[in-house]
């Protein structure tokens, strides 16, 4: 990384440049500098709104991007140490899609872990592509699924040797990492890509002592969301590639969803974030990691949960874990994490990135402060003292994996029938069903719906889970091929 | 009439309103880890301190806000050997607490270590709370320090005033837990309560009372005039696990100690729990919720 040329935002420079000159707006947005819309400009600040602009020669074009946002991209990729980079303004999401969408189309095989983000399985649906997944371990005491396995991923292309990707979620939600080094190599030399779901990964590239991350490991593409750890606005992402990619091929694909006006709040914020993170992310995830340790062993030492941590590394299914991340067994005390997350919200105006049925996970970032550590750490242990109820009566299944009986793509658009829920074990699912946060799916389109499966979502509605995906909000209805 | 060449201090107790005392000088300025700490030197007010900008005491009135976080307890309660202050960075209810010889032992937990440091330098009378051997400081965050903590005092004072500030983690449903649990089964916690005059600065006050309305048995809210805070009136909660502030309080009992105060009086003490009637209707709108 030349630390020289890091120094610079170029898109903010430009936007710096842009407004010093007072250009008359004849174009779009029609806000003209907030001025059409003053209640908006007194919500979001004269500054903020001025600096919405549309594409124009000076601040370059990213769907096909030749002067300053093409620095950008490039000094991103110098940071990441990636052979390039794409500024991504439709969310990880788009990331993920795009990912998926360079290396496969219809009818080709895709192998991945079931414990994907939506925004994998609606890319197949976009595409056409068939899932294969990889079995993964659950913990036997935290109930969460853990890394792949390398046995796992060479089973899975003996088995479909005409696979053409892999996808490895890197490092999870919960911090678990996978061997990315040896899951790639293996990948490669059966000819297959290697796509890596690095939304929870972005201090791997710039904090010391942290699991490797997916350009080291040599993965082809990674989605990297800068909105998370890295500090820029929502929905802003960065997805990288390796040597090995066709970067005008990624382009076209990118261009095939992406907006024609893409937000200079959200480019700006991601110039500066990067730069940011190139100048100063060594003691940035420094401080955050001292502070997910700080609060690991507070939480702790107050008796019944479980903030878990660097002892999950056994070497295959955890192979490494990520400190900068705290997730917090709860069910030990006898509440489910949903639960938790609830209270700490209504009862003590805290909120966490997500409960699911066993944990729950506060995001510790750049932007934290000891302090608000102490609250939380206060919080559970208040909770602890108010709520806390025998542990044994809670009986769940997690992460249940299901059989693939149909492409999503083909269920997505087959003719349904909707049916009460109960009704539906045996039955072919025609859409999906997830917990949001963390928007992992319970079901899938084309999955085979079991009794397990529906008292799993039935119980996590009754803990005050949300439920999405489904065309029935509260889930009493499923839609099934018919 | 003022001057050009005078220099006020403008206390902005809301974005429309401000206190102002004219300045004779400025002792003291710095930033430390967790505040902007400034003294003043006035004719009106002698010395007074100023957090982030917002007066907290001064040499003039501080002896009405440290008498009555300190006597209404101690009057209620009959046997205290524990004290707990949290904030108190200037020694002052730990000054009034000394006073009682039957309290064994009294800890000021107060993170601001400059603060301490700049108080025991121009407000010796205030810090000598600090000289008695009974006192000890700590500085430590105070949710931190309660953590883990059951059983262990008879009194604890909330010594923050600004729920928006550092100490916002002093306003919460977690901290007054924390306080429940390392109180005795008969303990008192005492704590800041604001002023409800102004529109901005009821919410919080609603919000303190329904936290603590439903953490603790028994919680109520006593009144002072103290000039230096905003709007010149000042609240205080009275939140206990066993005694009442009137119904278990024992005027006799105090006034045998003959001790000197300037503003408590065991009258007063009854008094200060009658309450206006919008501030009445606000608590029981909270309790009612």
């Amino acid at each position: 990384m030349n630390l020289e040329k890091q120094a610079y935002a170029p898109i903010c420079e430009a936007l710096e440049r842009f407004k010093r000159k007072r250009v008359v707006p004849f174009d779009v947005p029609g806000h003209k500098r907030g001025r059409g819309n003053p209640e908006l400009t007194r919500l979001l600040g004269a500054e903020c709104v001025g600096l919405d602009v549309n594409s124009m020669k000076p601040l370059d074009n990213l769907c096909n991007p030749v002067s300053v946002i093409a620095q950008a991209e490039e000094l991103t990729a110098d940071a990441f140490g990636a052979a390039h980079a794409f500024l991504m303004v439709g969310g990880t999401t788009s990331a993920v899609q795009a990912m998926v969408l360079s290396v496969c189309k219809s009818g080709d095989k895709i192998i991945l872990p079931r414990n994907v983000h939506k925004s994998v399985l609606n890319a197949l649906i976009l595409c056409g592509a068939v899932p294969v997944y990889v079995n993964l371990r659950i913990h036997p005491v935290i109930g969460v699924a853990l890394g792949m396995e390398v046995e796992a991923l060479e089973e899975a292309i003996k088995a479909n040797p005409d696979a053409k990707a892999v996808l490895i979620n890197n490092p999870t939600y919960y911090g678990i990492c996978s061997n990315l080094k040896a899951l790639t190599e293996l990948a490669h030399r059966h000819g297959l890509k290697v796509l890596c779901d690095e939304a929870h990964g972005t201090q791997l590239y710039f904090g010391e002592n942290l699991p490797m991350s997916g350009m080291a490991a040599g993965v082809d593409m990674a989605a990297i969301s800068m909105h998370k750890s890295g500090g820029s606005l929502t929905q802003s992402s960065v997805l990288l590639i390796g040597p090995n990619m066709n970067q005008g091929h990624v382009r076209q694909i990118i261009n095939l969803t992406q907006t024609t006006s893409a937000s200079y709040l959200l480019l700006s914020s991601l110039d500066l974030s990067r730069r940011n993170l190139a100048l100063r992310g060594k003691e940035c995830f420094r401080e955050v990691v001292r502070m997910a340790e700080y609060a690991r062993e507070e939480i702790n030492s107050i008796g019944g949960y479980y903030a878990y941590g660097k002892e999950l590394v056994d070497g295959q299914s955890v192979y490494d874990f990520d400190v900068t991340k705290l997730c917090i067994y709860t069910k030990s005390i006898g509440l489910t994490g949903i639960e938790v997350y609830d209270l700490l919200r209504d009862e003590y105006d805290i909120q966490i990135e997500f409960g699911d049925i066993g944990n729950i996970m506060a995001y510790i970032s750049i932007g934290d402060r000891i302090r608000d550590i102490e609250r939380l750490v206060g919080a559970l242990e208040d909770i602890k003292r108010l709520y806390q109820s025998d542990a044994g009566e809670l009986a769940y299944v997690d992460s249940v994996l299901p059989e693939v009986a149909c492409s999503p793509q083909q269920s997505f658009y087959a003719r349904k029938e909707t049916l009460p829920i109960r009704k539906t074990a045996g039955r072919v699912c025609g859409e999906f069903v997830m917990c949001y946060p963390p928007g992992i799916p319970i079901l899938a389109p084309g999955e085979l719906i079991t009794d397990e499966i529906i008292d799993h979502i039935l119980y996590a509605r009754e803990k005050g889970c949300s439920l999405q995906g489904a065309a029935d909000p509260v889930v009493d209805h499923l839609q099934v091929l018919v | 009439m003022r001057k050009s060449s005078e220099i006020w201090f403008s206390d902005l107790q809301t974005e429309d309103v401000s206190l102002d005392i004219k300045v004779k000088k400025q002792l003291f300025s710095a930033v430390s880890e967790y505040q902007q700490i400034d003294v003043f030197q006035s004719e009106a007010f002698g010395r007074f301190l100023a957090l982030d900008g917002a007066v907290i005491f001064s040499e003039a009135d501080e002896f009405i806000y440290n008498e009555m976080v300190t006597h209404v307890p101690m009057a209620v309660h009959p046997n205290v050997k524990k004290i707990l202050i949290i904030g108190g960075g200037d020694g002052g209810v730990a000054r009034e607490f000394t006073a009682y010889p039957e309290i064994e032992e009294i800890d000021v937990v107060e993170p601001d270590e400059q603060m301490v440091e700049v108080c025991r330098e121009f407000f010796p009378e205030t810090a000598k709370g600090f000289e008695d051997c009974r006192v000890h400081v700590i500085h430590q965050d105070g949710l931190r320090f309660l953590r883990g903590r059951q059983d262990e005092y008879d009194i604890i004072i909330n010594d923050a005033t600004d729920p928006f500030g550092h100490a916002e983690g002093l306003f919460t449903k977690e901290f007054y837990g924390s306080c429940y649990k390392a109180l005795k089964e008969d303990g008192i916690m005492v704590y800041q309560h604001g002023s409800p005059f102004f529109d901005e600065d009821e919410s919080a006050f609603r919000s303190m009372h329904r936290k603590v309305f439903r953490c603790f048995p028994i919680s109520r809210v006593y009144q002072a005039h103290i000039p230096t805070c905003t709007s010149g009136y000042w609240m205080f909660g009275f939140a206990s696990k066993k005694y009442h502030p009137i119904n278990d309080f024992n005027p006799q009992r105090w006034k045998e100690r003959n001790l000197k105060t300037w503003y408590y009086t065991t009258n007063l003490h009854i008094g200060a729990f009658m309450l206006p009637k919008y501030v009445e209707d606000l608590l029981e709108q909270e309790e009612e919720s």
